[in-house]
This record gives structure tokens, sequence and C-alpha cells, in this order.
């Protein structure tokens, strides 16, 4: 039976990511770490006259889902002008994936993300916090009162 | 009295840890996971539920009963917590949030007053970040210089270059007890004596050895010994700095506020006696009261068996680890210094996957950097998992631990 998170297509992308490296001169580019585990990526991207993405790469080091989600991602880019790449919804990721992400992996599954969408701006992107909220012990806690 | 390892009483052990019985994934937690936080022994549960519900008012402050029974519920906390570590005098013990207030404390307190342009402090490439950062924040304060210690290749520290270190003539040492990453326990003893010949003082890092080894902190010969309750099986918000008296009495206050003064006037403030004079404001009673009873339960089992079944498990985690294809593990090999944490990396699948993996088999380890990036650079590695150990954890679970690894190596395609 597949597995349901580290299905063949994640683990193939991790295994032989697309758009590996690093662009020659590129016009935008960032880097980025998940704080909490250290993962890095490197996103380099050359845009054409119009401004449009032309080549992008990424490199550095992350778990399975980070690496196939920044693959899956990178795949899509080409064409796109810097605001398009700005405008690219969070949900556009996790469709790619087509996997269920977990609060704890949604950083990872985010970074990628992150990181193209800092490229863009020259600056790292506001972020909000995918973090799972809400006290497990609240509900015994309400059952008591 | 020494207790030996296979007379460690472990039911009795488990049974004292209610989260224990918590299910995972529909299998009972192995909870690989201590060094970033431990469970909560039932007796500090209890001693925090009874002070909460009866004793609890203000420290210090009124002359009623419940302010009575609260301040002798703290500084009886106090004492139970300067007799486990080996204190001379109970006021030489310090309650703060955690050890990284600890070590923040002697960086602001003690840094900021004896530590000046061009000094050294030395620390070693095994710090965690709470042993790194305060320092850099001090050396970035006052314009002192930063010397690392190296680690050799099984995880030691190199103390040829140590000694070397020393010839500059620093400040201060600030070194880890045990490597929260390596499970290396450090030579403090032999670490404090060199130093102090070199006219150094040294901070040890206590926050993963004080759970596993038998503490005298005048035996081991350091000026300053930071510890934290979280992982001590008691509350978070609590933890210890230790110091000789003589130190803190000549340091400086670290934070302004109720309790820390002797007489405020609008002129001015002249400052209480260690140990008030370090804690500024209400302190953390409930969770004083917390890690004094996972003390008293802890030296109930002895920490001597505490110390041999913390070796027991890093001795069978290893063992085990070296059957595992393509694993590589981090730290010294089998030893009496070598104590959990137990890290490794598996070849092809990345540490946080290894846990994600674990996790579906009730087996919780860390993944990540552990707060120590400069060592993880020193390996060569970003992110390593991590099985870190507690007096409940059995062989068992050790080896569902590398069930897990073989099932980790399936989904990957190995």
């Amino acid at each position: 039976m597949e597995d349901q998170l580290y299905r063949e297509q994640i683990l193939e992308h991790y295994k032989r990511p697309h758009n590996f490296g690093r662009v020659e001169q590129p016009d935008l580019e960032f880097e980025d770490t998940n704080p909490f585990c250290g993962d890095e990526q490197h996103v380099t991207i050359r845009l054409d006259d119009k401004g449009r993405v032309a080549e992008v790469a990424f490199e550095g080091q992350g778990c399975a889902i980070s690496t196939a989600a920044t693959s899956l991602l990178t795949d899509e880019l080409v064409g796109k002008t810097r605001e398009e790449l700005l405008a690219i919804p969070k949900e556009q990721v996790l469709d790619l994936l087509g996997i269920e992400i977990s609060a704890t992996r949604m950083k990872c599954a985010m970074l990628g993300l992150k990181v193209v969408k800092s490229a863009g701006l020259g600056q790292p992107a506001e972020w909000e916090d995918e973090g799972e909220q809400g006290d497990p012990a609240a509900e015994q806690a309400r059952d008591g009162i | 009295m020494t207790v030996s390892t296979s007379a460690f009483p472990i039911e009795k052990v488990r049974a004292a840890f209610p989260a224990l019985e918590r299910e995972v994934h529909g299998r009972p937690v192995a909870y690989l996971d201590s060094g970033a936080s431990a469970q909560r022994v039932l007796a500090s549960i209890q001693a925090v539920d009874r002070y909460e519900r009866a004793h609890h008012s203000n420290v210090h402050r009124g002359s009623h009963t419940l302010s009575a029974e609260a301040t002798a519920a703290f500084e009886g906390a106090r004492a139970t917590v300067a007799d486990h570590l080996g204190a001379a005098d109970r006021r030489e013990a310090i309650f703060v949030r955690n050890a990284t207030e600890a070590i923040n404390l002697v960086a602001r307190a003690w840094g900021d007053a004896n530590v000046g342009a061009g000094d050294r402090i030395v620390l070693t490439e095994m710090e965690h970040h709470s042993n790194i950062v305060p320092w850099q924040q001090l050396a970035e304060r006052v314009g002192a210089e930063i010397d690392w210690v190296p680690v050799d290749e099984e995880g030691a520290l190199d103390m040829a270059a140590y000694a070397k270190l020393l010839e500059r003539g620093p400040k201060l040492v600030a070194v880890a007890h045990v490597s929260n990453v390596l499970g290396t326990e450090n030579p403090v003893a032999e670490i404090a004596r060199l130093a102090h010949d070199a006219g150094a003082l040294v901070l040890a890092d206590g926050a993963q050895a004080a759970p596993k080894l038998p503490l005298d902190v005048a035996g081991l010969g350091v000026d300053f010994y930071a510890l934290t309750g979280h992982k001590l099986y008691a509350p978070t918000g609590i933890g210890v700095l230790w110091a000789k008296l003589d130190l803190l009495r000549a340091m400086p206050p670290f934070m302004g506020g109720g309790s820390m003064i002797r007489k405020v006037t609008k002129q001015g403030t002249t400052y209480a006696d260690p140990p008030a004079r370090f804690e500024a404001g209400t302190p953390a009673i409930a969770q004083a009261v917390g890690i004094a009873s996972a003390l008293r339960w802890l030296d109930g089992i002895g920490m001597e068996a505490v110390r041999d079944h913390e070796r027991q498990i890093a001795g069978h985690a290893l063992e085990r680890l070296a059957e595992v294809p393509g694993l590589r593990v981090f730290g010294p090999p089998r030893g009496p210094e070598r104590l959990g944490p137990v890290s490794f990396e598996l070849a092809g699948v990345h540490a946080h996957d290894v846990s994600e993996i674990l996790d579906r088999h009730g087996v919780a380890v860390r993944a990540g950097h552990h707060c120590a990036q400069p060592l993880m650079e020193r390996l060569g590695v970003a992110a390593t998992a991590r099985a870190s150990f507690g007096v409940y954890t059995t062989p068992e679970e050790i080896d569902r631990l590398i069930e897990g690894l073989h099932d980790a190596r399936r989904v990957f395609g190995f």
C-alpha cells in the first residue's frame, strides 16, 4: 500500500528535485531557513526582458516535504511576473503536493514559497505562522466545570 | 549506597509518570525526547496541586498565615535544591525561570561588572545556544572576544587545545556538563581546575546533566551552575542558578523590581542580599515547590542509580543503532562518560522525516539542530534526529525506535 504522506511522487521529487542548483547572474535571489530545524533553501531567478521568470533554481538542505514542495513549485514559475510570484496562494503549494500536511509540517511545505516571495520582494516576505492553536486539555476542563 | 543497574525499580518509576499512559497512534508512547523536556513525575504534580489549592499567597510579604505558609514552601524548596546540589549554603541557590535565564543572569550581572574590552571568554563547540548567545551579547556590549574549544572526532573536547586557550588568560570558561546532542559527559572538574589555575571562573550548564548525574557543585569546583526544572521531571518556568556566596555578594542585581531591594527612596535604591537580590518580582512559587518535590523523588531513587540506568540505556541504544544500515551516530562510543542523548542521521532520509515516521510508531524523538548550530556545522550536518532518555526509558522502547527506523528506510525505498 502506498504511504499516504510519502507518496511515490513526493519521494521522487525529494530524491531527484527539479530545478535544483543555481541560476547564473540571477535577477532575484533569496535564502532563508526554517528556524526550527535549520533547513535552508536558496532560490535564484533570472527574468527575461519582459520581466517574466525565464529560469529558476533552488538549492539547500531539507526534508522530503520541503524539498518536494519547492521542486513542484519551481516547475510552475516560468513565465510569471514578479507580481504574479507574490500572489501565489499557499493553497497552490498544497494542491501541488496533493497530500495532507499536518500543522507541524506546514513550515516545511511553505519554506520554498516563502523564499520565492522573499526573492520577488528583495526582502523577507511577511509570513503568518501556520501553527495549530487550541489547548488539547480544554475540552476536558470544560467538562469539569 | 550503590544500587546495581539490575535493581533499578523501573516498574515503580514508570508508574510515577501519568503521561506514560498516553497512547500515540494506537501505541503506548515511547517518549524519547526527555532531553527537550521530560515528563512530569506524579509527586511533583501533586505537590504543586496541594500548594495551589491550600497554601498560596505571595512570599516574603505579609505576616498572615497563608503568606507565611507560601514563604515556608518557597524557602523550603530552596533548601531542598541546595541540598541536592551539594551547596554549602542554601542562599547560593537562586530561583530563575530556566537554565537560559540562569546563564543570562551571570552574563549580565557578573559579566558586565567583570569582563571588559579585549577580555576573553572560552566556550566549546558543543554548547547549546543558551550557553553561546548570552556570551556573544556580553562580548558585543563590552568588546570582549570569544574562543572556542574544538570537539574531536569522537565527540569529546580537545583538552590540549583548551589548555592552549587558557594561556590567553580568559575571564570565564562556560561549558556544558553533558552535551545535549552528543551525550558526552565533559570532565568539568578538570576543566574547572585548569581554568582556576589560569585565573578564570567557570560556569557549567547543567541542563542535561542535572537529571542524570549525582551533583556536588563544591566537588566539581565550578563557580556557577545552571539547571532547569522541566528536564528534571518538574514544571516549566523554574530553574536554578547556583553560585558561590562570595561571588553572589559581589555581584550587582540582574533585574530590578520588588523583593530585590533593601530600601527604595526617590534618590535611589540599595539592594537586598543574595538570593533575594537576584529574584526581582513575585517568583514562580508553585513551580519551586514542584522542582523541590521532583528532586526529593529523584533522591529517593538515588542519583547513582539514575546515572547507571542512563548509561545502560545509552549503551543499549548505541548497540542497537549500529544494526541499522546507513545510520551514523554522532558522539562518543559506549563508555562511562557516554550518556544520552544519542543523535544520528539516516542516509537518504532527512531527520524530520525520520521523526515523522517514528511518531507513527508512537516513538517521540526530536529532529533538527537542537539549538546547537555551531556543533551542527562542526559535524557537517544541517539536522540530526535525537533520542534522549529519562528515568522511565526501557530497552524495549529503544527496540521500538529501531523497528521504526527500519520502517523509515522501507518507506523511503531502501
